[in-house]
This record gives structure tokens, sequence and C-alpha cells, in this order.
């Protein structure tokens, strides 16, 4: 306040600042990371829209990697523990994370569930994120690489309509490919033009966990990231409570 | 609808500078919000009419700047105006292309108010 008359007289600073927004969430994102990265873990944020078969391809996965690394999975759900129940049955360590209202997973909600998961040990952990092919993409959750998916009842040109979430995919699965036979308007080629059309060079592979197709493309593209992130291919791993 | 989301996230960071710096109130926010940045910028500003009540930035208006997709492209070397869904060189037509503008969710500068010190 002035000292003369007593108006309150202020000064209007312009302060010019140019940072991301979503720092924080970065921060947190690679302190994350600094975590997994600390264990050995190699972690995999699995993207798609509702439905589109993320839990079902898990189930399949870690079944078929029983003996040679031990995964965990965090699941990202509005309500429910269905899906974590469902991984918990292949004897999987399973952390179920419900966003209530939120839309998608954030990297505090994935730091508090990676408290609750014993990662020594662990080689790869899968995080499922809330079913949606926009709100994610925005948020870094520390994760090393993005899958995202997209089944063959959902449209084939599904990266030109969700170019955010697509374009940084390090890897696209088109999955239940098993109901291709009965669909005429689903091409998996355009699938690819429409990812390439983004700039992405990710491979697009065709999967479907009811039938096993395009599944040991799948398994090896995780076993190559894996040499690729951890720097190991064969690091010994306990099969999650034996050994 | 993640933009509320995004909404606390700038208003906390506004907030943590506008005490850093003793000011009284914000007087103005900008940010810039590409094409490519996954956040619709009319959504945000909705948002930010709610989010901002009872923050040092109540009365505080939102400027977003928009910012055009441009991508390089690694095969010719030349940089291209594109859109979102369609991120290849405008020069050559190769897909093998860097987004280098459009994706940015940026904090660019506040107004603060602050008193004169007598």
């Amino acid at each position: 306040m002035c000292q003369d008359c007593g108006c309150s007289a202020t000064t209007v600073e312009h302060v010019a600042l140019v940072k991301p927004l979503l720092e924080r969430n970065d921060a947190e994102a690679r302190h994350n990371r600094v975590h997994l990265d600390a264990h050995g873990v190699m972690a995999v944020n699995l993207m798609s829209a509702p439905g589109s078969g993320k839990t079902r391809l898990l189930e399949a996965t870690v079944c078929a990697l029983r003996g040679e690394f031990a995964c965990a999975v965090v699941e990202g759900d509005l309500e429910t523990d269905n899906d974590a129940a469902r991984i918990r049955r292949h004897g999987v360590p399973a952390v179920q994370i419900t966003t209530g209202s939120a839309c998608h997973l954030d990297a505090h909600m994935v730091h508090h569930a990676l408290h609750e998961l014993e990662l020594d040990g662990l080689g790869l952990l899968f995080i499922e994120n809330v079913g949606n092919l926009v709100c994610p993409a925005s948020f870094a959750l520390g994760t090393h690489r993005d899958v995202v998916l997209v089944s063959v009842t959902e449209g084939d040109d599904k990266p030109a309509k969700y170019p955010v979430m697509f374009r940084d995919a390090d890897l696209v699965l088109v999955t239940k490919t098993d109901l291709l036979g009965v669909l005429d308007d689903f091409d998996v080629a355009n699938v690819e033009r429409h990812v390439r059309a983004l700039g992405n060079p990710a491979p697009v592979v065709a999967i479907s966990a009811r039938t096993g197709e395009g599944l040991g493309v799948w398994l090896d593209w995780l076993r190559g990231q894996c040499v690729a992130v951890r720097g190991v291919a064969d690091r010994p791993v306990a099969i999650h409570g034996s050994i | 609808m993640h933009e509320l989301a995004v909404c606390q996230a700038l208003l906390d960071e506004v907030e943590r500078i506008a005490r850093a710096q003793h000011a009284e109130r914000v007087a103005a926010v900008r940010v810039r919000v590409g094409v490519l940045a996954g956040v619709e910028p009319e959504l945000l500003q909705r948002a930010y009419e709610v989010a901002r009540a009872g923050t040092l930035a109540k009365d505080a208006a939102l400027a977003i700047e928009d910012s055009p997709v441009r991508v390089y492209c690694q095969s010719c070397g030349n940089e291209s105006a594109a859109r979102a869904q369609r991120l290849l060189c405008a020069v050559c037509g190769d897909w093998r292309t860097k987004v280098v503008a459009g994706d940015e969710l940026t904090l660019m500068s506040v107004d603060l108010v602050t008193a004169d010190r007598a």
C-alpha cells in the first residue's frame, strides 16, 4: 500500500516461462522409470479403446511367458477389479488401480501401484491403461514402450482418427483377427498405411489371443525390446512365488 | 475429458510461481496448445473457468495460442506444414518425418500483480 495516500498501488509483472504444462507428471514418470530401471524391469503401457482385448491378450501373454519372464500387471479401470482378478487366476501378481471418474492413468497413480508390487526378480511389467484412445496419450507413465491395440471390429482407420495416440506407439497390435472371416470392411494393410501416414515406423502385427495367430511375433517383439531396454537376454528370473 | 486434469496441473504451477514471486494475484495466463497435444482448447478454456475459482488466478484470463503442425523430413531434409492425421512431407511425400512443432502443451507466461513496496 502507498504510504502517501493509502491507495493500493500495484505493479503487473509479465513473467515469460515456456515450460511443459504437465511437468509434474513428467517428473513423476521419470521417477517411475528410474525405479523400474533400478530393478531391471521393462514396463509396457498397453492402450486401446474399451473392449479391444487388452486383458485377454495379457492372459495369453503371461501364460506363454511362464518360466521365461517373471511378469506382473497393473490394471487401470474406472471401476471393479475384475481385470486384476483375471490376471491373478494365472498366478501372476496384479495391482488394480480404480480411477473413479478419471479417464486415464497418470504417473502418480502408477507410482503408488509400483510400491504395491515386489519388483525384485521381476522381468516384465504390463500396465493396462484405462480403455480410451484419447486421454491416456497425454500422460507419460515412465514405461519403456507404448503398445496400442485396435481390434478388427473397430474400423481400420482408427490411427487416422486418433493420431495423438497412434503416432507415438512403438507397436500396433491388430487384435481379434479370428473374426476377420466374418467382416468385410477391415483390412490390416489399411491400419499400417494410416500408421505410416503419421510418420510412425512401428510394426503392425495381426494377432488373435483366441487362436494364437501372431502371438509368437508379439512375444518375440517383447523379447527383443527386453534385450534393448535391460541389456540382457537371459537374466535369470524367478517364476513369481516359486524359485 | 482429461482437460480438467491438465487444467489443475496448470493452476497448481501458476499458483506456485505466483507465491514464489509474492504476487497478490494473477492477471493473465498464456499457454500454447499444439494440434497434436491431445488437448481440446475449447474444453481447456471451459475447464479453466471452473477450476480457477478459489485460486490466485480466479480473475485471470486464459489465453490459448495454437501451434500448427510442422514436420521435418528425414528423407529430403525439408521442413513443411502438415495435418494432424497426415504427417507426410509436403515436399517429397515421404512418411519418414519427425514432428518439430504442433505437439506442444506449454505454459508460456503469467502476468503477476504485485503490491508496490513503499
